[in-house]
Order: structure tokens, then C-alpha cells, then sequence
């Protein structure tokens, strides 16, 4: 509880056990009634005076129909009527009420805050003798060194210039699986060091951070308002002086038709008390703002309410193919051996003929064999450009290249029509096998698919790569359609295509790697871009940003966004729901005053309880 | 510029309120109230920005006496 509730928290006590003593004394004493509303101001005075001063200040500023003003007039109205315990009674529980309520949203509020707490706290930077002190992350600068000792946080983004180990990237990305640092690598701010002593060297100032950034964005996300948060503003703009009015009509027309003025007035501040729209107004925009902190907490930024409403409704999800399905990095994916020749054989022989190579399918050649070549077996390395190279490894003439070194090796060799870069390998003068290698699928593309085509979604694939590529990529992930050899530009008009052939009501989702696809993320209705961790072009241009790039993600953030969707019709339904009927109830004389307030704050608490149910959000499942 | 405020507000009818108000403002290109965060982002020119936080401050007490804001 902060100051300022406690000190409400013992106002209520204090005027709860004064309401009570009165009532009991005036139970044994029967005393006239001047006296009796003198003895119920006490109570009244005590926990109400803040609200009288400000509906006093209310009206001196032109803000009536503010809720202090409505529960002054119903109050002092109940107190009219002679109604005294009920007067001071209303007044009580109506701050209860608030109590409850600044309590909730507080509690919410330090969940999501919570949930968004990697902001460092201090940076421990380095002087020139080695001796480090603790200092603002502010107050770093480029270039100046950091120390970051296990169980830390990262302060800022640098470059590992000593030490080595892991860290839980979990508070950015939901991934709990540590991520292996070494020297050289780059850091976000952010993570927590694990294990293991790390010296960085910052490479941008705090405010330029992934922490700054990601705080900010999370933030800012008000600005994008959804259109159910507008909706209820406007709705909440009209309804209160609707029904001050209503009431106004209910106290005087049927009085004068039955001359009946107690009964009537009774109800008409009832109905005051039900016309605060507060339960309406904040629990649409903390479903919203809940919904973006849970998603965050998920590695998944929403920069908007707008785009989480936009998310729930996709039915059409257009994808990037290399680093967005697949890894967009070259691996050997397949090893064929001829007869003879085992494929460790084949690949051990290729890494070492190649290992003088700088070229890129070396590299990838060399990650993939089981022993580390010692530079003194590989000797008379001949490249062959464009075809491949030759050497000799332990004493046999290895070659390894594409099909035309094999033919001017003059060798008999199977060909193949596997999809990707293919290496033949000839060990001793004799064919010994093929390797296959190929950018290939994120180990969750196909799940996330099915879960995708499960809900119902249509999915494109949109490929710059070539025909083949895409067609075998379309053969392994359930896919709708694909389209391949696009152009940046005609991956934009494929898109507008789909925008129209969808249902109007529908949004299209584009998903890609943020890297030269910022055209196409804008045009879409919702631009996702994945594996923004670090990537500052992906946080500019998309709507949601994946910070890491799991497929499964794009699902789940459908997921989250539905959930919102769910938990902002529930609210909006429940609180409108609940005031009409009391507001009817009202006007029948079948509820009092204590329901009221009950309608009116019972109903917030119950709507900021449901909103944060979106700060739960179910891990993937693997 | 877009420049952004933390301000202490107490009702959410009350931020919507005086949102609304600020926006109407003259100078004032766009503003936005995050009520949870207890964020004001006010995006206007720099040269009127000095002026504008007064006014807004005395805007925002008039609908709700108890609003901070910290510049």
C-alpha cells in the first residue's frame, strides 16, 4: 500500500467506528433531529471532505458531472431526505470502493512493472587501473569499459572484451534456454549474466539501449490507442451527463404526477451514484496495456492497443522465407555416400580439402565435421575457380567441387537434383559421395504452421529465392501457397493483392527479419519482424517486434492478442451490463444506494481483476 | 518533439479527461496519457514546450486537484 492509501485506510476505520457508535447510540437515545445530523456529519465529514472540496473546486472550474460532484449531490441529497446513516453510509463505502480500486490497478500496475523490470540499476564501470565503481547507466559513455559479474544485469549494449559466459535472455525473449558469450561477441542490455566474469566494452549510450528502447516502446504504446479504448471514451464523454439528466427527469416528472417527491428523489440519487463511468473507462485500456505487458514478458512487443486488436483479427499471415521460416544460414543438411564410403568418410575429406578456403560453404563445411583438421595433413591445395579444389589429405588425393570438376577429373559420379549447393567428393580418384548443403527450416517453422492452419489461418510464403528452393521449403511446412523470384517490389504488389482478396473485416499480418522488407512490414496491417534483438532497423519498422526469432511466437502472439480481444468484450459487456440493470433497477425503486456503489465500484474492481488475467500468459508448448 | 512526463494521476476517467483537454490545446500537435504507466507523452514544438507544461499542469488540476506531473 502506498502513503496515500494507508492514510485512506485509516480515515474508513475511523469513520466506520464512528458511523457505528452513533447509530448505536442513537438506537438507545431518542434525541430530535437537529442533533442527529450533527452527530452523522462526524463520520460523514471525516471520510468525505476531500470529496466535498473537490466537487467545490469542481463546479469554481466548470467540471461538474466529475464523480465527486455526483457523489456529493447524492450524499448531501440522502442527507435531505433525512436519510442520514444512509447519507454518511454511501459516502464510506464509496471510499472504500476507491481504496479497493487505486489498490487493484496498483497491484497491477507493480505486476506489469514487474514483468518490464530490466531496467539496470547501476553499471559497474571499469577505470584504468582495474578498479570498478558502481554508477548510473546513464552516466556511461561510449566506448568506456563494464564489468558484469554472474548474477548481474547487463547495463548496456557492448562487446565482450574479456571473460566468457552465459546468459538468461529470459526477461527480453521468454526463452528460458541460457545463451553461451565469449569475447567478441555483442551484448544487449538486458540480460542477466549468469555465470562468469564479463568485461564490455559500451557501444551505445543508455537511452539508446535495447532496455531504453523496449521500456519506451512498452511506454508509449498509449499513443496507438485501440478502437474499443476510443469507443469507451467517447461512450463515457456522453453517458454521465445522460444520465444526470435522466436522473434530474426521474426526480420531477413523476413527482409531479403523483406527488410522491421522497420516493422519487430517493431514486434519482441512486441513479447519480450508478452514472460514474470510471469502472468503464479504466478497464479497457488496462486489458490493453496488460495485454502488451504479458506479451512482452513472452519476447513479443506490441507497439500499440491498435495492433493487438488489429493481431486478433488476422486471417491472412504473409511470410519472409530466409530468416524468417528458415535459419538463412548455410548448413550441410544431407550427406549422401557412395557405396564403399561411410559419411563421415566423405565430409572429414571435404572439410580438410577445403580448410584452407575462406569461402562460405567451407565454413559451413567445416562446422559440420567431427574432427578438426590439422593444417600439416592437407598439402598441394589446387583451387579450381568456379569448380572446387584439390588436395591432398594424409596422403590421398582428395577433390571436392561441383559436378564439372568431377567431369574434367574425368570421374564417374551420380548426379543429383537435391535442392541447395551440392558438393561431390572424390577420395583416391574414385566418386565417394555428395554433400548436400542448404539454408535450413527454423526447428519450430512446422509447428508453428500447424498451429497456425489450425486456427484457421490462410499463410503465403513470398520468396525472392528461386522456384526450387521454395517449392521443397513448401514441401515440408503446410503452407497455403508460395510465390518465388520476388522482387522487394513485387513482394509490396503481391501483398497489396492479398490486402484485397481478404475478408474486409480481416487483417493481414506480414512477417519477416526486418531486413529489406521495412516496404512491405508498412503496407501490411500488422508488420511483425523477428529477431530484433539488437536490430534497431526491426524495431523501427514494425508494429510487433519478436526479439527473438521463434516462429512459435507468431502464433502465440495471435494467441495473446484473441485473449485481449476476450478480456475487452467481457469488461466492456459486464460494466455496461451491470449499470443498465441497476440504472433499471434504479428507476424501479428495487435497488438503494449501497447497490449502487456497488454498480459503480464493485464493477471496477471486478473489470481491473479480469484484465489481469491477461498478465498470465501460457508458455509455448515444444 | 515528443517529450515524455511522469505525472501522477488518480482516476482513469480523470487522465482521460485531461488527455482530451491537452489535445484541444492550441501548439499541442499530439498528447496521450498512459494511465498505468503514469506516463504523459507530449508531442510538441520545442519552443512553445516550456509554456505548454505550464498550462497544461494548471489545465490538469482544474479537472483533478491532485495531479503531479515531473518535468
Amino acid at each position: 500500500m502506498t502513503k496515500k492509501q494507508k492514510k485512506m485506510l485509516r480515515r474508513i476505520i475511523v469513520s466506520l467506528v464512528l458511523l457505528v457508535a452513533v447509530t448505536l447510540l442513537l438506537e438507545f437515545v431518542a434525541l430530535p433531529w437537529p442533533f442527529q445530523l450533527g452527530l452523522y456529519l462526524i463520520p460523514y465529514l471525516v471520510i468525505g471532505w476531500d470529496i466535498l472540496k473537490k466537487a467545490a473546486l469542481g463546479i469554481k472550474n466548470g467540471q461538474v458531472f466529475d464523480e465527486n460532484f455526483l457523489m456529493t449531490v447524492a450524499t448531501i441529497g440522502a442527507l435531505c431526505m433525512q436519510e442520514y446513516a444512509e447519507g454518511a453510509a454511501v459516502m464510506l463505502f464509496y471510499q472504500i470502493g476507491e481504496l479497493f480500486q487505486s489498490y487493484a490497478v496498483g497491484k497491477s500496475r507493480k505486476s506489469i512493472s514487474a514483468l518490464m523490470d530490466i531496467r539496470p540499476d547501476y553499471a559497474n564501470l571499469l577505470d584504468e587501473s582495474g578498479k570498478f565503481e558502481a554508477v548510473d547507466p546513464e552516466l556511461v559513455q561510449v566506448g568506456q569499459k563494464i564489468l558484469v559479474q554472474p548474477g548481474e544485469k547487463i547495463p548496456l549494449d557492448g562487446l565482450v572484451l574479456d571473460g566468457s559466459g552465459t546468459l538468461n535472455t529470459s526477461a527480453l525473449t521468454g526463452e528460458s534456454l541460457p545463451r553461451p558469450v565469449a569475447k567478441g561477441d555483442t551484448v544487449i542490455s538486458g540480460c542477466i549474466n549468469n555465470e562468469g566474469v564479463l568485461t564490455i566494452q559500451v557501444t551505445k549510450p543508455f537511452a539508446q539501449s535495447t532496455v531504453a528502447k523496449i521500456l519506451d516502446l512498452v511506454e508509449n504504446s498509449s499513443v496507438k490507442k485501440a478502437k474499443a479504448e476510443h469507443f469507451i471514451t467517447k461512450f463515457a464523454r456522453y453517458y454521465t451527463p445522460v444520465v444526470c439528466y435522466a436522473a434530474l427527469a426521474l426526480a420531477f416528472i413523476p413527482s409531479f404526477i403523483t406527488g410522491d417527491w421522497a420516493v422519487w428523489i430517493s431514486r434519482a440519487l441512486t441513479f447519480l451514484v450508478i452514472s460514474c463511468p470510471c469502472a468503464l473507462v479504466i478497464s479497457i485500456p488496462l486489458t490493453f496495456f496488460s495485454g502488451i505487458g504479458g506479451a512482452s514478458r513472452c519476447g513479443i512487443l506490441v507497439k500499440g492497443g491498435n495492433y493487438l486488436e488489429a493481431l486478433a483479427q488476422t486471417q491472412t499471415l504473409v511470410f519472409d522465407k530466409t530468416g524468417t521460416l528458415t535459419q538463412g544460414v548455410f548448413q550441410v543438411s544431407h550427406i549422401e555416400p557412395a557405396p564403399g564410403f561411410t559419411a563421415e568418410d566423405v565430409l572429414n575429406a571435404a572439410a580438410a580439402a577445403e580448410s584452407y578456403s575462406h569461402h562460405p560453404i567451407a565454413k559451413s563445411l567445416a562446422k559440420a565435421a567431427s574432427q578438426s583438421v590439422s593444417p600439416a595433413s592437407v598439402q598441394e591445395v589446387q583451387e579450381h575457380a568456379g569448380k572446387g579444389v584439390c588436395a591432398l589429405v594424409d596422403g590421398k588425393q582428395v577433390a571436392a567441387g561441383n559436378a564439372s570438376l568431377m567431369d574434367s577429373l574425368g570421374l564417374t559420379f551420380q548426379q543429383t537434383d537435391a535442392v541447395g549447393t551440392v558438393v561431390y567428393v572424390a577420395i583416391g580418384g574414385v566418386f565417394a559421395g555428395w554433400i548436400l548443403i542448404s539454408d535450413t527450416l527454423k526447428p519450430t517453422a512446422k509447428t508453428a504452421l500447424e498451429q497456425l492452419k489450425r486456427q484457421g489461418i490462410r499463410t503465403v510464403m513470398l520468396t525472392g529465392d528461386s522456384q526450387k528452393v521454395a517449392q521443397s521449403v513448401a514441401q515440408e511446412l503446410p503452407l497455403d501457397e508460395y510465390h518465388a523470384e520476388l522482387l522487394p517490389a513485387d513482394k509490396v504488389s503481391w501483398v497489396e493483392k492479398l490486402l484485397a482478396q481478404k475478408k474486409p473485416s480481416s487483417t493481414l499480418a506480414f512477417v519477416g527479419d526486418g531486413i529489406n522488407d521495412a516496404p512491405v512490414l508498412s503496407r501490411a496491417d500488422v508488420g511483425i519482424a523477428m529477431g530484433a534483438m539488437g536490430s534497431d532497423a526491426a524495431i523501427e519498422a514494425a508494429d510487433v517486434v519478436l526479439m527473438d526469432d521463434d516462429p512459435a511466437k507468431i502464433a502465440l502472439s495471435l494467441r495473446i492478442a484473441r485473449k485481449c480481444r476476450r478480456l475487452v468484450f467481457q469488461n466492456i459487456t459486464f460494466a455496461l451490463g451491470v449499470k443498465f440493470i441497476f440504472l433499471l433497477l434504479g428507476a424501479l425503486g428495487l435497488t438503494n444506494m449501497w447497490g449502487a456503489v456497488f454498480a459503480d465500484v464493485g464493477v471496477t474492481v471486478l473489470a481491473v481483476l479480469n484484465a489481469s488475467r491477461m498478465l498470465r500468459i501460457k508458455p509455448l508448448m515444444r | 518533439m515528443i517529450k515524455k512526463f511522469n505525472i501522477e494521476v488518480d482516476c482513469a476517467n480523470c487522465a482521460a479527461k485531461i488527455e482530451t483537454a491537452i489535445n484541444e490545446m492550441p501548439d499541442v500537435n499530439n498528447a496521450s496519457i498512459n494511465f498505468m504507466a503514469q506516463k504523459l507523452i507530449l508531442d510538441a514544438p520545442e519552443e512553445h514546450m516550456e509554456r505548454l507544461i505550464k498550462e497544461i499542469k494548471k489545465a490538469a488540476r482544474r479537472i483533478e486537484p491532485d495531479f503531479e506531473m515531473e518535468c
